[in-house]
């Protein structure tokens, strides 16, 4: 079990959502970065979908009721088990009355950490998935998110666990994470509905992701992209990487809690190999945005696939580092 | 008469399927037999469809399946859809029209120049087809509406509307599962609960559903 003493800004459990609920209208959901969401599930012997935390920027602290197995992946915020630095991307045990607790943003990239535990996080599963629907309030923990005095169940570590203490996820083995990454864009079923400038501003220049942005999307910041003529489309099907611009222009890139259907033009779709670097943004970050092809965005999945399906091995040095709790920060 | 639709990649593990053609009741019903047709006998691959008001999109496993043999399957289904089973289901909505539950009314029969009761009238009509489900889990775009009943949104959209309203907008109707931001006139409320995460299933109303609306006495 684990107790939340801080939750920072937003601290939700999350696994990889519910997919086969969109019939009901009910939004994916799940991690925002599913790639450390999995590594991190991978390192501690969980199934690739089980359910953890997302700690979102910073200030969360965890207490640890039982030794465990853990991992944490995705940004460098800062974790620390009590009075040392914990190695990220590491299989590492913790112990009974332990803390684990996340300073901030520690490089300059950074937005979302993941901390899985052996066993995974143990709340019931809504719609087959135990992601927390923050919108309709359902999943998680009664479909909120953690706050202090909350005590989240675990459930029982995989067999074998313990081989895989000190296992470690290579920084190679890893999206490219950036503080100004450059997302893959594929042409939207309405590009052509716009002026042939705006997709040109859309994929020449910086966005800044808005003050108003959340896991539903981010706004993203600069000039309004015109359409050739005002349009409106009958609302239809969207999924998280969809780029739509309202008719103010300002274009929103939805993200992993984003809604089924959506009622403005489709400009392009981020591909999904570059979800977990714009998983990685908090408001007032930057990004780019580049035009790919479907092959492109195929050979970019399968790739990631690959890193995720990799075998992992204990490493010597990092078990003692991790043993030792003094591994360097990766 | 056969409908023509465009398909479009939105990323590597969806397919947008879009008719070209401002039918969009033929469109729709299309989409809603093509999503019922692969949910039934599911392609490799196949994760999700959401038929939409005048689309589909499919989502399927890029590892598994491809846009191309994706596209074959859904083109077929589209252009010669399966004869849409109604299900034989026709939903009874009851509603309290008007005043405190239906702020709006008055508005949009003088937009429409008619009677509340004559909006009320004309809504009770039906029954009328659940297009889509979307906007937020369980909300119903239920239509078309004739065009006795064709309002626009509202100038300025609320930023909360009560659980249950009925509302009207773009030649739709639809029911507010929960308190959410809104943009269609109110015109009345039910007691119905449109969605609940318990329940099983977790929507009142599914795709290609009739809506029968009620008035309450």
């Amino acid at each position: 079990m684990l107790d939340v003493i801080a939750s920072g800004p937003l601290l939700t459990v999350q696994d990889l959502g519910r997919a086969a609920a969109r019939r009901y209208g009910v939004p994916v959901g799940g991690a925002m970065d599913r790639f450390a969401l999995v590594a991190a599930n991978r390192l501690v012997g969980n199934p690739p979908g089980a359910a953890a935390l997302e700690i979102t920027a910073g200030g969360a602290e965890l207490l640890v009721n039982a030794p465990a197995l853990v991992a944490v992946t995705g940004a460098d915020l800062g974790a620390r088990c009590n009075d040392r630095l914990l190695p990220l991307w590491t299989a590492v045990r913790v112990g009974r009355g332990e803390r684990i607790r996340f300073t901030g943003r520690s490089r300059e990239w950074g937005a979302r950490a993941y901390l899985a535990m052996a066993g995974g996080i143990a709340v019931p599963a809504v719609l087959g998935s135990r992601a927390t629907d923050l919108a309709s309030g359902f999943g998680g923990l009664a479909g909120r998110p953690l706050r202090p005095g909350d005590r989240l169940p675990t459930g029982p570590p995989p067999p074998l666990v313990e081989l895989g203490l000190g296992r470690y996820w290579p920084p190679a083995a890893r999206p490219p994470y950036s503080p100004l990454p450059t997302l893959r864009l594929l042409h939207g079923p309405h590009s052509a509905s716009f002026a042939p400038e705006a997709l040109e501003l859309l994929t020449t220049r910086n966005w800044r992701v808005g003050a108003t942005s959340n896991r539903m999307g981010y706004r993203l910041e600069g000039p309004p992209l015109a359409a050739m003529r005002p349009f409106d489309v009958p609302s239809l099907g969207v999924v998280p990487g969809v780029i739509q611009v309202p008719p103010d222009g300002a274009p929103i890139l939805l993200m992993a809690d984003a809604q089924t259907t959506g009622g403005y033009p489709v400009i392009g779709t981020v591909i999904g190999a570059d979800l977990p670097l714009a998983a990685q943004l908090l408001p007032g970050d930057a990004l780019r945005l580049v035009l790919a092809t479907l092959e492109e965005a195929l050979a970019a999945h399968r790739t990631l696939m690959a890193l995720l399906a990799r075998p992992l091995d204990a490493d010597e040095g990092d078990l003692l580092a991790a043993m030792a709790g003094e591994g360097p920060q990766r | 008469m056969t409908l023509a639709w465009s398909f479009t990649p939105l990323g590597e593990a969806a397919l947008l399927a879009e008719a070209v053609t401002a039918d969009h009741d033929a469109a729709n019903r299309a989409a809603l037999a093509a999503a019922a047709a692969l949910e039934a006998a599911p392609p490799p691959g196949f994760i999700a469809a959401t038929p939409a008001i005048a689309s589909l999109l499919v989502c399927f496993d890029p590892l598994v399946t491809g846009h191309a043999a994706m596209m074959a399957v859904v083109r077929a289904l589209l252009e010669d859809p399966p004869p849409l089973r109604e299900q034989g289901r026709v939903v009874m909505i009851p509603v309290t029209y008007g005043g405190e539950a239906g702020p709006d009314l008055d508005d949009v029969a003088a937009l429409l120049g008619i009677t509340p009761g004559e909006v009320i009238a004309a809504h009770t009509a039906g029954p009328f087809r659940v297009m889509m489900i979307g906007f937020a889990p369980g909300f119903p775009y239920i239509g078309p509406l004739p065009a006795r009943l064709r309002v626009p949104r509202r100038a300025t959209p609320r930023a909360a509307v009560p659980p249950g309203s009925v509302a009207l907008a773009a030649g739709l109707t639809g029911i507010y599962p929960a308190r959410l931001p809104g943009g269609w006139h109110l015109i009345g409320r039910t007691s119905l609960r449109l969605f609940d995460a318990a329940a099983e299933p977790v929507a009142l109303l599914a795709p290609g559903d009739l809506v029968q609306f009620v008035a309450d006495a």
